[in-house]
């Protein structure tokens, strides 16, 4: 009986601080992502609310907003109004530009998978203390500001530009190949912008790889493509999915590349909403058209992730 | 390219005691090709599962070269429990790994069956291999990993999880073949490497110290479970370790490598009892190595003289010839103490006594000097005479106790 309440008496006083320590440690944690919470909040969560609102506002006439409930931003995304007799006509300008960017987009992904994964495997291959090399040899582009990065691509493809002086100086051509403000600049831009982003979680995910697997694998008769798609792809499932993530939805909005390279004449969904905001003073047309992509990437995102989680599951 | 093709490193294989039973008693082991009650049938040629020739594997270039194999020679049966035995670095995974084909020998030949592989991919041969880190794949069930060979071997889904269901009972994991191999334990995964690399029937399953990263109580389950699939499934097993122990216990045949060298083929009791180099004597088991000088010697058996005057008759391997100064090999428990130093071969002052449990080790320290010399006496209820430090003692020997090896 008395040992009992003796050693009670510690224990208690050792739970209650225990009790203590873990709340203390909670309250730290919270403190901890204050600040990035803090962040998030004032410029993610805020202006995403204030566009939210304007794209169910009325356009001033010179820009900005009339505090006035209105649909149209959304209508007009889709139909016209007709100036004399208001019906409202289809027109699929903007939807096309939507799918041309999400065509660029998809197209950027695919080349950048197709050319960041042996890259990133070649990379993940070599002896570790030359890695870090070939990681530094990726980055480098981004020691330089993205837009002079695209202008030197103009000049390297322009009319005059390096490629077309060189094929007429070997005389390959006789006239220049016009390859500035096309479709092929834009989407050899995004190539060039996107790449690394693709090539980075790729190579962390095959670095990560146990290469023993691959040597069981073909102890066990899986031939080079065998052991490519039954093992190497499977386990970098989650590189793959990262390093599409971080190419198509940067590429889907992507505004300095497309606006430079295609010199405004092949619209992305970007240049588009600038426009709204600019030249075109119809803020509630861009806040909507902004939504409507953000939309439209949750939406792919859902079903991407669903569909590759799901082919892991089943091995 | 001329491959030698006599081996070099084989020993020669003296018939064993047929009295012991192998090293397996109480096991009802069918006669096996190569291995009749422990008597080592000379080779035949047609029955070799694996026969290596001259095989040199170096790895680097220029003056970094490593030769990791040097011209290693070896023959290893049908149906036979083969063991690859050395301390690390002495060449024995790469010699795996060369019959597995993840690497290709710089010289030499692999025959499997009569037939060179050592060009051949490791998906091309029909050869399995355990893995030391057993290297199942994280994104697939048990099932699905067992399943994985049959499947690349393109066999009917029917067959492959008819197959499966076999090897899941074969190696008592039925009840968790939905598992991912992340959630299960390491004895698990052991079972689950071992019957993922014997479901496509592989002609030769190589086992690269499958072992080592068990605990010792399931080390020695896991030993008898490997005796019992490889006699349950009659494929040829070989079987790398630096374990003497593990070695000894499970092996039919056992090669004992050095520095990319085989120094010696033969049964666990060939290599313990009649071990044809010191360093086979010093790795495989406690030995007690003796300086004397050999007088007189005919058909294997020489007499050496101790500095105390007193001879022995001591065996010498074939192929060598001893003579002068030379170092004689006699194992703990084939020497006995007397009390009496007079009726010893050899005397000396008992300077440490270990107690072991099942047996007691005697350090004496001798009194022509050198380093001290161990008896273990196996511990009985009716241990007659004890012993004390410091005590006078003599040392005999059992006959064929000692035996004269190159150094």
């Amino acid at each position: 009986m008395t040992t009992a309440a003796l050693s009670s008496a510690p224990l208690s006083k050792a739970a209650l601080f225990e009790a203590q320590a873990v709340k203390n440690s909670a309250r730290r944690n919270r403190l901890l992502s204050l600040p990035a919470l803090t962040i998030i909040g004032v410029f993610g969560v805020l202006p995403l609310i204030i566009i939210c609102v304007y794209s169910f506002l009325a356009a001033a006439p010179y820009g900005g907003v009339q505090w006035q409930f209105s649909t149209d931003a959304y209508l007009n995304f889709v139909f016209q109004r007709d100036i004399f007799d208001d019906t409202l006509q289809f027109t699929p300008d903007f939807l096309i530009i939507y799918l041309r960017s999400f065509l660029f987009a998809v197209v950027t992904t695919v080349i950048c998978l197709l050319l960041g994964f042996p890259t990133a495997y070649f990379m993940a291959t070599r002896p570790p203390a030359q890695r870090n090399w070939w990681v530094l040899l990726i980055t480098i582009p981004f020691w330089s500001n993205l837009l002079v990065r695209t202008l030197a691509i103009m000049f390297i493809i322009r009319d005059e530009g390096l490629i077309n002086n060189a094929l007429i100086g070997l005389g390959v051509i006789d006239k220049p190949i016009t390859m500035l403000y096309t479709n092929f600049a834009i989407q050899l831009g995004l190539l060039y912008a996107f790449l690394p982003f693709m090539v980075l979680p790729l190579y962390s995910s095959l670095e990560k790889l146990d290469f023993r697997l691959i040597e069981a694998a073909y102890d066990l008769y899986a031939t080079r493509r065998q052991v490519l798609w039954r093992v190497i792809i499977p386990l970098s499932k989650p590189g793959i999915i990262a390093g599409c993530l971080l190419v198509f939805i940067p590429a889907l909005g992507a505004y300095v590349t497309p606006l430079i390279l295609g010199g405004g004449i092949h619209l992305m969904i970007g240049d588009l909403i600038a426009q709204q905001f600019g030249s075109g003073r119809n803020w509630p047309l861009g806040c909507a058209q902004a939504l409507i992509l953000m939309a439209a990437v949750l939406v792919a995102l859902y079903f991407y992730v669903r569909n590759t989680s799901g082919k892991v599951q089943h091995g | 390219m001329g491959i030698a093709l006599k081996s070099r490193v084989a020993a020669p294989q003296l018939p064993s005691r047929p009295a012991y039973g192998d090293n397996q008693p109480g096991t009802h082991l069918p006669p096996r090709a190569g291995s009749l009650n422990g008597v080592i049938v000379p080779e035949q040629p047609g029955k070799n599962a694996i026969e290596v020739r001259g095989v040199r594997k170096v790895f680097g270039t220029g003056e970094n070269q490593v030769a990791a194999l040097d011209t290693v020679s070896v023959s290893i049966r049908e149906n036979e429990f083969f063991t690859l035995l050395g301390p690390s670095g002495c060449g024995k995974t790469t010699l795996l790994r060369l019959i597995a084909g993840f690497d290709f020998p710089t010289a030499g030949e692999i025959l499997l069956h009569g037939q060179d592989i050592a060009p051949l991919p490791p998906y091309k041969r029909p050869v399995n291999t355990v893995f030391q880190s057993y290297a199942l794949f994280p994104h697939m069930t048990v099932a699905q990993n067992i399943g994985f060979g049959l499947e690349m071997l393109g066999k009917p889904k029917g067959e492959i999880e008819a197959r499966v269901a076999q090897m899941l009972k074969l190696v008592k994991m039925e009840a968790l073949k939905g598992r991912r191999t992340s959630q299960i334990s390491g004895g698990q995964q052991q079972r689950v490497a071992l019957a993922r690399a014997l479901a496509p029937q592989p002609k030769v399953l190589l086992l690269d110290e499958p072992l080592s990263a068990l605990d010792y109580k399931l080390r020695k389950e896991m030993q008898i479970e490997l005796k019992r699939l490889q006699h349950e499934t009659g494929i040829t097993f070989i079987f790398v370790t630096h374990d003497q122990e593990e070695a000894l216990t499970m092996s039919d045949r056992i090669a004992v490598m050095s520095a990319g060298k085989i120094l010696q083929v033969g049964s666990p009791r060939d290599i313990y009892d009649r071990p044809a180099e010191r360093f086979v004597a010093d790795f495989i088991g406690e030995t007690n190595f003796l300086p004397g000088t050999v007088v007189s010697k005919q058909a294997g058996v020489a007499t050496v003289k101790f500095a105390s005057n007193a001879t022995i008759s001591a065996g010498y391997p074939e192929g060598f010839d001893p003579s002068g100064e030379v170092t004689l090999v006699v194992r703990p428990e084939h020497a006995d103490l007397v009390p009496d130093p007079a009726k010893g071969t050899i005397t000396g002052t008992l300077s440490n006594i270990v107690y072991f449990g099942t047996d007691t080790h005697y350090h004496v320290k001798l009194d022509g000097g050198g380093e001290n010399f161990i008896v273990r006496h196996q511990n009985s209820r009716s241990s007659a005479v004890t012993y004390e430090t410091g005590a006078k003692v003599g040392i005999q020997f059992e006959e064929d106790a000692a035996r004269v090896l190159k150094d």
